[in-house]
């Protein structure tokens, strides 16, 4: 069986503060770190792989560094690393980024593909859906728990608003995967010794063979018009005096508008 | 890459660096320079003291004639044959967006009834695109995401808008991906710009950390996904009239099937999201013996108890009563907020409350902004005040 995990290095979203005067985000000091969700997925592909044979593919998208984030999801189990590198990917939506990620799939072929279900940088959750639209394969997201999984099909339950479903899809599928699903694995001594050596594939657009009007920024069909801080609101009051006056004051507005 | 600098104007003052948040500045002889790490968010541009970091704008893509797209499209969805209560939601920024616009709203409904259809219209649609088909009456992503296709492939809406639901949030990916269009997840507020007509489309990013406005300029339908709970409905007219459009679900394939269909729900989510009154504590309490003093307010108003994210990452409530954009989003009548600082992870979940109270000892808290009605003061003082005045009133 093979297993193709698609993971994102993300700044760590938890570290990053905003500056006051200028509404901006201080990045300074935040580390890189693999997207959280996706260890999950790394461990759900190492879970499948050690159950039923075969091989486990990272896979990532972004800038030459990222090759960090591969090698430590090859210490925790996966048989090789693919970073997609190019400065044509720059600027890629989720279209452009389940497009290009695709192609990659495509050419690597693969029977299970596994994300996380949101990259905690963007919190989108659109990127595997579409990866496998793309593909033209069926997908299930938010999958908490993989209860079979056959040559030829798999039974997992998705969560649902109020509770979950138990869903079985044909084989070749692509999984989106919830924390709930299982506890990643830390890297062994002999992952992180093969970590070490492991040859990282590097790809570009060339060798995905796509157009460059389907990849980053010319491929995204959103952009970015500004990014804020939430303004005030308009019919704010700030109340004044004392504890014990602010508190009257509290109770007298809301005694006029009779909300409690 | 999306924006470049002008090297002419650049001073080398390094300001541009320090913003970027995913570390696509680099310092090259001295002057700024873009790799490949531009997710294209644009924050640099406002940072620039010399405007010498210049967006590139794309052109219009050859062929898609973008006045020929007309009319706001909602997705209603449905459970068990129930709609939803983020439909009725859609149908009141759909109505909105569809007003200014000057054009009509249409909501397109699977597997549920005319009766069902019947009540879209009276929530605000002019017009609802129903399939009664039985395939249809359990959610799978690939019949829907088909269906879905092929309607707006023939009537060609300038705007869809679906649930950042499990539902929602599952199959309109596929539906943007193959008609190439954009999609913007998890928009918390949506506007139609006057000067163009853009919908702008608003959501939290970096985590919560920070807002944006996303646009879809050069593809149609500008697609999103909105966050429910954060929307206010609309009017509901008894006597509202509409059209019913039936549509035939042939031709519809589906590679996964619904074995079986488990409820479960924790009794604090339905009752942060349900309740009338949510009083929350933060990282101001100091300690986790805080929250007995947020219980018994959250008691004496009959609401729940929420808290922020720095209350849980201390370890000092479960998860489950966060509010914000890792947690849950609320939309009480009143929201009392207690030593939250107000990060915007944590506004964007709860924002939308009719009357936010803040209590806070930082005058400069960021919560204070959004609050209707802020004290600024100790809350282990305030709170016991506000206690004993609420029981007084109401002769307790």
């Amino acid at each position: 069986m093979n297993i193709v995990v698609c993971i994102k290095q993300v700044p760590d979203t938890a570290e990053v503060k905003i500056n006051p005067e200028t509404g901006t985000l201080i990045r300074e000091g935040v580390p890189s770190i693999i997207n959280p969700f996706d260890l999950h997925a790394i461990e759900a592909g190492l879970f499948l792989k050690e159950k039923s044979g075969g091989r486990v593919t990272v896979l990532t998208m972004g800038p030459p560094q990222a090759e960090a984030a591969l090698r430590e999801a090859i210490a925790m189990g996966a048989d090789e690393g693919v970073l997609l590198s190019d400065r044509a990917f720059a600027g890629s939506d989720t279209w452009a980024t389940s497009f290009t990620l695709s192609k990659a799939i495509s050419k690597l072929g693969a029977d299970i593909i596994i994300c996380g279900k949101q990259a905690i940088d963007g919190d989108t959750a659109q990127v595997g859906p579409e990866t496998a639209e793309f593909l033209n394969i069926p997908h299930i997201s938010y999958v908490r728990k993989i209860e079979d999984a056959a040559d030829t099909s798999i039974r997992v339950q998705r969560i649902m608003d109020e509770g979950y479903d138990i869903v079985e899809s044909s084989i070749p599928v692509l999984l989106t995967v919830v924390r709930e699903l299982n506890e990643p694995r830390l890297p062994s001594l002999k992952g992180k010794m093969a970590a070490k050596k492991a040859v990282i594939q590097k790809w570009g657009q060339a060798d995905i063979v796509a157009d460059e009007n389907d990849v980053g920024l010319k491929g995204s069909p959103t952009q970015v018009k500004n990014v804020f801080a939430p303004e005030a609101r308009s019919d704010r009051k700030i109340l004044q005096g004392t504890p014990e006056e602010q508190v009257d004051a509290l109770m007298q507005e809301l005694m006029g508008i009779k909300c409690l | 890459m999306p924006v470049i600098i002008n090297r002419d104007k650049c001073t080398g003052c390094e300001e541009c660096v320090a913003s970027c948040p995913v570390s696509a500045i680099e310092m090259k002889d001295g002057k700024a320079f873009i790799n490949e790490y531009c997710e294209a968010c644009m924050t640099c541009l406002n940072v620039c003291p010399e405007g010498a970091i210049i967006e590139v704008q794309k052109e219009a893509r050859d062929g898609t004639d973008l006045k020929a797209y007309k009319g706001v499209w909602i997705f209603a969805e449905q459970r068990a044959g129930k709609i939803s209560s983020i439909a009725y939601e859609l149908l009141g920024i759909g109505r909105k967006l569809a007003d200014d616009r000057g054009t009509d709203l249409s909501a397109v409904l699977f597997g549920a009834t005319e009766a069902a259809a019947g009540e879209l219209i009276k929530w605000g649609a002019d017009r609802v695109y129903l399939s009664q088909d039985q395939m249809l009456s359990q959610f799978n992503d690939e019949p829907y995401s088909q269906l879905l296709i092929s309607l707006i492939d023939r009537h060609k809406p300038e705007i869809v808008l679906a649930g950042a639901t499990p539902i929602g949030r599952s199959f309109i990916p596929r539906v943007a991906a193959r008609i190439r269009t954009g999609l913007t997840a998890d928009c918390t507020s949506l506007q139609i710009d006057k000067d163009t007509g853009n919908l702008l489309q608003i959501r939290p990013a970096f985590g919560g950390n920070i807002m944006a406005t996303i646009l879809c300029p050069n593809n149609r339908p500008q697609m999103a996904t909105v966050r429910p709970r954060v929307m206010k409905r609309g009017q509901y007219d008894e006597n509202r009239k509409g059209e019913i459009i039936a549509v035939g679900a042939d031709a519809l394939s589906c590679r996964t099937k619904v074995l079986e269909t488990v409820k479960e729900v924790s009794d604090i989510a339905v009752n942060l999201q349900e309740a009338n009154i949510i009083v929350s504590g933060g990282r101001g309490l100091g300690d986790p013996k805080g929250f007995s003093l947020i219980q018994e307010l959250a008691e004496l108003l009959g609401g729940a108890v929420g808290s922020s994210r720095a209350a849980v990452d201390a370890g000092w409530i479960p998860h489950r009563h966060q509010v914000g954009q890792t947690g849950k989003t609320v939309c009480p009548t009143i929201y009392i907020a207690c030593g939250i600082s107000g990060a915007v992870q944590h506004l964007v979940g709860m924002q939308s409350s009719d009357i936010i109270i803040a209590i806070n000892k930082n005058p400069e808290a960021p919560i204070f902004n959004a609050a209707t009605f802020g004290i600024v003061g100790d809350l282990y003082e305030v709170l016991p005040l506000l206690i004993r005045k609420l029981k007084e009133a109401k002769g307790i």
